[in-house]
């Protein structure tokens, strides 16, 4: 094995041109975990703990270099109690925004704020340039994306400003160092436009756009219109049954986390 | 490859296999074995270790990335002959059984009181809910973060809870 360190992103950028094949390390905290787990060992690492640009983070535009450590001290909504949820501090001390989009866990946590809110994913290659890829484009399926061979994620877009209000929640076997079972994210614009995404409950983040129409359409939604709401999340996912968790408690959970997420969103101050 | 880095306040340097765990580095090429292996997988803290003053679990991290870095280990905490206040606190408050998470829940906590040394009972269970302690002895642990804490405020610690039950 031979593990490379550029600080500069044309480096990284140039190493993975000459071996696309190579093994992209941010955080480490999955690659590491699969090596120690008895992997084989990559052939070439490319580490970007030290790309200095990737770290940088101007207002909706976040490198893909920054860490949940970052991203939970930030600005308050969503992103910040998504970012709180992963792991435990050590590990949001080095697991990077970049990392979790690169894998594409279904689990990712910060997935289905990334979904909600409608934010892209900004890639780059040697020979490419940079492109910017909508979220949906981007996941297709599990632990898949469409990263071409000698692409890195660089960067998240989200939009600026963002919705009024946005909300994050997720549920596990306990609360650090777990995986998600179902995980939520609601956003609303003051006009009542509603969005919800939730993760863990198909091979890539999933919005529930039946629920959202529904609702954004109710400018003061009563019980019936959350109930409603609730169902529609419910009837919208695709959940597995696995160690983790049944299909149904998934489905069921799922429209319970939404509908809750919805209501913080209607009673609280905009963000 | 050949790596470089600053451990305890001492310049080290050597070869190592590029695979090399910084964990495996530490306790294998160093002889600093005071920082623990617990699970491999960034699960247990046993591991943990300042990175440049940010707490890392080392067993998630190769040692050629620590090139450059300023390392501390459990063995770098005491100075001139004084334990840490951290130290101190899980001597005084009993906040070990079989001392296996000894080391990492000591290095999380000193990076946590770092950062507040006066946190509440909530904040340092939450600060350290990526240590698992498998004799289960949270209850002295969050006790001797605690103690740590008023020493390092300069403040008389609560007295044991064996002394107030006994009364």
């Amino acid at each position: 094995m031979d593990c490379e360190h550029p600080h500069h992103l044309d480096a990284a950028l140039a190493a993975l041109g000459d071996d696309p094949a190579a093994t992209v390390l941010a955080g480490g905290t999955d690659v590491m975990v699969d090596l120690s787990f008895g992997q084989p060992h990559p052939v070439h690492v490319i580490a970007l703990r030290r790309v200095v640009e990737s770290a940088e983070w101007q207002e909706g535009r976040i490198g893909a270099g920054v860490t949940y450590r970052r991203l939970e001290r930030g600005p308050p909504g969503a992103l910040a109690q998504a970012s709180r949820t992963v792991g435990s501090p050590q590990i949001r001390n080095t697991g990077t925004i970049g990392g979790n989009v690169a894998t594409a866990s279904p689990a990712g946590d910060t997935l289905p704020v990334i979904a909600a809110c409608d934010a892209a994913i900004e890639v780059a290659s040697r020979d490419g340039g940079v492109r910017v890829v909508s979220w949906a484009d981007f996941f297709t399926g599990v632990k898949q994306t469409s990263l071409r061979p000698g692409e890195l994620v660089t960067a998240i877009v989200f939009p600026d400003p963002m919705p009024a209000h946005h909300e994050f929640a997720k549920i596990g076997v306990r609360n650090a160092m777990v995986i998600s079972m179902v995980s939520a994210c609601v956003t609303r614009s003051e006009d009542g436009t509603t969005r919800v995404a939730l993760g863990s409950v198909a091979p890539t983040p999933l919005r529930a756009t039946a629920a959202e129409e529904m609702i954004s359409a109710e400018t003061n939604p009563g019980e019936s219109a959350l109930t409603e709401f609730s169902r529609l999340v419910s009837a919208a996912v695709r959940p597995i049954t696995d160690h983790r968790g049944t299909e149904s408690y998934r489905r069921h959970a799922s429209g319970v986390l939404a509908r809750r997420l919805l209501e913080r969103c209607l009673r609280r101050e905009p963000r | 490859m050949h790596v470089s880095m600053s451990v305890n306040g001492r310049e080290v340097s050597g070869d190592v296999e590029p695979r090399t765990l910084l964990v495996h580095y530490l306790r294998e090429n160093l002889g600093l074995t005071g920082t623990h292996v617990g699970c491999d997988t960034g699960y247990c803290g046993a591991c943990t270790v300042h990175v440049d003053g940010i707490s890392t679990k080392s067993c998630t991290m190769l040692a050629v990335q620590a090139e450059g870095a300023e390392i501390t280990t459990i063995e770098g905490l005491a100075s001139n002959g004084e334990l840490h206040p951290v130290q101190e606190g899980f001597w005084e408050r009993h906040g070990l059984q079989c001392g296996f998470c000894t080391p990492g829940m000591i290095m999380q906590s000193a990076y946590l009181l770092a950062e507040d040394n006066n946190p509440d009972e909530d904040t340092i269970r939450h600060g350290l809910d990526g240590n698992l302690c498998r004799c289960t002895g949270y209850h002295n642990i969050v006790k001797a973060v605690q103690y740590a804490g008023a020493r390092m405020r300069s403040e008389e610690p609560d007295a044991p809870d064996w002394e107030e039950e006994g009364t």
